[in-house]
């Protein structure tokens, strides 16, 4: 069982706090989806949590350790990170990018080793991807650049992955299949904490849902306790009705319903 | 070539090369820090580098002689305790060069360091990788043109440099008189033949060294 623990935690730039007094955990296994509109800090909160930038106050731990003071390499073997995926600068091939993800498990003057190579084999094959390993990184589509991202991130065999809006500009189909994956990312175990600006996401694939909103946390609870039409208006500014549908098989979903007159 | 031409042209150039690699040792790590670090007296150690660009040269070489001669605050203690001192050695024109071409060089390798992007930074922290080691292969690579065509101006500059070398190193012939101090020793003195053929060497490198500056620095951009 791994836990990643955030306390009290006040995160900025250049000693400006944009959050404050931000708490949560998350679980082996569980996915905490973390809400928020645009420019809300939740790019910000993840880089702190990655110790990318100071925290302006409170504690980042796993498994009860604060990270504060751990190498970089010790954190990449604990917290993978998913950024958004970008256009990608130079050519490497999706298998390099995916390679990179063993950095934290080289030796200080190595090269990856077999077992590295495999373990990114077996990264590619888990998410279907391995048609794409040859193929350059610049060249494939978004949905593509994404699912490599995620295999990066899982080559570092993390305890903890973070995904900052990994569906962000993937067309419905690409965000379906991201969205799958990050389901069975934590049932192997991990803990997933991801960020995404859609609540029918968070309704599709969180155990839990925390709620980041003028920079501290508006919410935190199950997705139908959490994703209310007044927090909803509170956070995002426009009228929402939630409802729940049953499913020809008989499951039970909610999603949310947006009324553009009332917006 | 007379004698004394070539005493001061390999003089020059032994200086120049000796300059360019101190500002290396110094300038690149200086340039990495103030671009990337915040720290206490960041704004002091800028200017302190900055300086020697704006003041005169013989300011600069009076603040030297201040710091490292016979009875400066570091030359004294050395003098006392080794009976040797820097100044009017052909190491204090290497000293005086050093300080003089370290401006050039971090400013342009501080801009070229600036213009990584530093999400490729983050993306070797996220992985694993140490700043020091993500400064070694990610940061600098990327900075390299600009990082060079700072090194080929410092170097320009070191081989040019007249009133701080005439102030801590002397124009001592055979040991201390660089090209540009036999230029000036040679029109005191009417030499014109001399001087000429010095100042046309010194203007072809000058101008090579700008053409290779210039390519490095277009690259860089």
């Amino acid at each position: 069982m791994s836990r990643l623990e955030v306390s009290a935690l006040a995160y900025g730039y250049d000693g400006r706090a944009v959050g404050r007094d931000v708490s949560f955990a998350v679980e082996s296994g569980e996915v905490l989806c973390l809400l928020g509109p645009n420019g809300g800090g939740k790019t910000t909160l993840f880089k702190t949590v990655l110790g990318l930038l100071p925290a302006l106050g409170g504690t980042v731990a796993v498994d009860g350790e604060s990270v504060a003071g751990w190498s970089r390499a010790r954190v990449a073997r604990a917290l993978g990170y998913v950024p958004q995926a970008q256009l990608g600068l130079f050519p490497f091939t999706v298998r390099e990018i995916v390679l990179m993800g063993r950095t934290a498990h080289l030796g200080a003057f190595a090269t990856p080793s077999r077992r590295d190579e495999a373990v990114a084999e077996s990264t590619l094959e888990s998410l279907g991807i391995t048609h794409l390993a040859a193929r350059a990184y610049t060249e494939v589509s978004g949905g593509e650049r994404q699912m490599t991202l995620v295999a990066r991130a899982l080559a570092q065999e993390p305890r903890v992955l973070v995904m900052d809006e990994p569906t962000a500009s993937l067309d419905f189909g690409n965000q379906v299949r991201v969205l799958s994956r990050v389901r069975a990312v934590a049932g192997e175990g991990i803990a997933v904490i991801v960020s995404t600006h859609d609540p029918d996401q968070a309704f599709a694939c969180a155990d839990r849902v925390a709620v980041l909103h003028g920079g501290t946390l508006a919410g935190l609870g199950s997705p139908e306790a959490t994703i209310t039409p007044q927090r909803l208006r509170a956070v995002y500014g426009v009228d929402v009705d939630v409802v729940t549908l049953t499913l020809a098989d008989g499951r039970r979903v909610r999603t949310c319903v947006p009324s553009l007159d009332r917006a | 070539m007379s004698p004394e031409t070539f005493d001061a042209l390999s003089l020059s150039v032994r200086v120049a090369v000796l300059a360019t690699l101190a500002n290396a040792l110094v300038g690149i790590p200086l340039a990495y820090l103030l671009a990337r670090r915040r720290f206490r007296g960041r704004g002091l150690v800028d200017l302190l580098v900055t300086l020697p660009l704006v003041l005169p040269p013989t300011v600069t070489g009076y603040y030297l002689i201040v710091l490292l001669g016979r009875r400066g605050w570091l030359g004294a203690p050395l003098y006392a305790a080794t009976g040797w001192s820097i100044a009017f050695t052909w190491y204090a024109a290497v000293v005086a060069a050093t300080i003089m071409a370290l401006p050039l060089l971090v400013r342009t390798a501080r801009a070229a360091i600036d213009s990584v992007d530093r999400d490729l930074e983050r993306a070797a922290y996220t992985l694993g990788r140490s700043e020091w080691r993500t400064a070694l292969e990610v940061t600098l690579p990327l900075a390299r043109n600009g990082i060079l065509a700072g090194l080929v101006l410092a170097f320009a500059r070191a081989l040019g440099e007249f009133g701080a070398t005439l102030m801590l190193a002397g124009n001592i012939p055979g040991r201390t008189t660089t090209v540009p101090l036999a230029i000036y020793s040679a029109v005191q003195t009417g030499e014109d033949q001399t001087a000429l053929v010095l100042v046309a060497m010194l203007t072809v490198l000058s101008c090579v060294v700008l053409v290779v500056a210039n390519r490095l620095g277009a690259r860089a951009a």
